[in-house]
């Protein structure tokens, strides 16, 4: 581990620049379920995107992709504001 | 031309922060802060101003709303009194933490309980450790002058903390006395644009602020947090010179009053300050060798300069509008620590809760050495 930074070095409030922030992967928090989608359903109204709060689902451009269990907790937000049902929450 | 005008304390506030037309005010009313946020939502009203007031529900919600908008981008300021500023005070530490240059209004009122609405500091003594500059007025001028100094002391680059003009509840937010006000322009050009480094509203420049901090770093924060607000001492000398040469008045981290050869002095915070000045003059007259150390800056202490201040003297009162049940009260003991090792005869005294009136003949009791700890109590003497 890198040398711990002095209070005269340190940024002022400590605030984080991202260049110096590690990106921890936070996935492995996900408890019981994950979420599923049957893309034929999706009407690509982005609620989902909206609503997540872990920004977890991803996008290519303005369309939905799916999403980064690397982030997603399994809350079911997603599913449950989903309007054409086509998020589903599933097992692990 | 000068500007003279017969204003509260509260109006002169509102004056000074219509002169400054801060981005934002996230404000709660409260009694005796009130007429300050009523007078200058008045002068927005009137289009003298074009500050966005923030309505919120409580005062821990303004200081919040205030923490926001400072990080963002926007020159931010606000006012509380006494329960307003208990409920505010777990924000105004954070606010202090992530060195959010908020300038605040205080009326000083007494905090529950008993509830009661005049002047006292123990609202200011409760967020004594919070890490924001206090600083404290004499009268309606002074918290006008400190209110245009203040947003410079806050956003300078070595302090970057919140500023608290206090204002005695009543005496001085209430109580209206002429006062001179500076051209708007010279103090738009004086208080200049805001500009926050790391604005949390700069996209090309994302920053993480508050972040959580473990035993690994928050030591090393706190300590950056206590320098900036020593740093803000000097700070506060160079804002005032300057102001200085706009007012041709000087208010600094402490006023000497007849002084140079006191041999007994007085040393206070506030309104109460006037009243010792003119038993000081009363004095003078008499022959006798009295003096007053006004302290305007509570915090940063100015230790070092009120030592150098009262080497002359044989004997110094120290006045604290606060108490501190089973310990010694706040401005007694920061004197008996910046004093230590001096063979000055230091006495305190607490005087004025909730509003009881320091009367003329109390000072001179107090000067001679006579007066009961407790100045102005009803009741035995107190033991101690």
């Amino acid at each position: 581990m890198a040398e711990l930074s002095t209070w005269e070095s340190l940024p002022i409030a400590g605030a984080v620049r991202p260049s110096g922030a590690p990106r921890t992967k936070t996935g492995g928090w996900r408890t019981g379920e994950k979420p599923a989608v049957d893309v034929s359903l999706c009407v690509n109204c982005l609620l989902c995107w909206l609503y997540c709060p872990d920004s977890a689902v991803t996008l290519s451009g303005e369309t939905f992709t799916g999403f980064d269990l690397e982030y997603c907790k399994g809350c079911g937000i997603c599913a449950d504001v989903c309007p054409v049902a086509a998020i589903e929450m599933v097992p692990e | 031309m000068t500007d003279v005008r017969l204003l509260t304390g509260g109006e002169a506030v509102a004056h000074a922060m219509r002169q400054i037309d801060p981005d934002v005010v996230p404000v709660y009313p409260i009694t005796p802060q009130t007429p300050i946020i009523q007078t200058f939502a008045k002068l927005i009203a009137d289009g003298e101003a074009s500050t966005e007031i923030v309505n919120v529900e409580s005062e821990h919600s303004a200081m919040s709303a205030a923490i926001g908008a400072a990080l963002a981008g926007g020159r931010t300021m606000t006012a509380t009194s006494s329960q307003g500023l208990a409920l505010m005070a777990e924000v105004v530490y954070i606010a202090a933490s992530m060195r959010a240059p908020i300038v605040m209004a205080l009326g000083n009122r007494a905090l529950s309980g008993p509830i009661n609405i005049h002047c006292d500091h123990s609202d200011s003594m409760l967020i004594r450790d919070s890490g924001v500059v206090q600083l404290f007025a004499e009268s309606a001028q002074d918290a006008y002058d400190l209110t245009v100094m203040a947003p410079r002391i806050a956003e300078d680059a070595r302090v970057l903390l919140p500023v608290l003009v206090c204002l005695d509840g009543f005496t001085i937010t209430h109580s209206a006395e002429p006062v001179s006000l500076l051209p708007d322009d010279e103090v738009a050009r004086f208080v200049g644009p805001y500009r926050l480094r790391n604005a949390v509203l700069d996209t090309t420049r994302p920053t993480t602020q508050g972040p959580f901090a473990m035993p690994d770093y928050y030591f090393e924060l706190r300590r950056q947090q206590a320098a900036a607000l020593e740093a803000a001492l000097d700070v506060l000398e160079e804002v005032a010179a300057e102001f200085e040469l706009l007012s041709r008045r000087r208010v600094g981290a402490l006023e000497a009053y007849r002084l140079e050869d006191a041999t007994r002095a007085i040393v206070a915070l506030g309104s109460t300050a006037g009243t010792v000045k003119d038993v000081v003059d009363e004095l003078r007259d008499e022959h006798e060798a009295a003096g007053l150390l006004r302290l305007v800056s509570f915090r940063p202490f100015p230790s070092a300069a009120i030592a150098a201040a009262l080497e002359g003297c044989a004997s110094v009162a120290v006045l604290d509008r606060a108490d501190s049940p089973g310990g010694t009260p706040p401005l007694h003991a920061e004197l008996a620590a910046a004093l230590y090792g001096s063979d000055l005869e230091l006495a305190g005294h607490v005087y004025g809760l909730g509003g009881r009136e320091l009367h003329p003949p109390d000072v001179r009791e107090i000067f001679r050495g006579a007066a009961a700890p407790y100045v102005g109590l009803r009741g035995e003497r107190c033991p101690v």
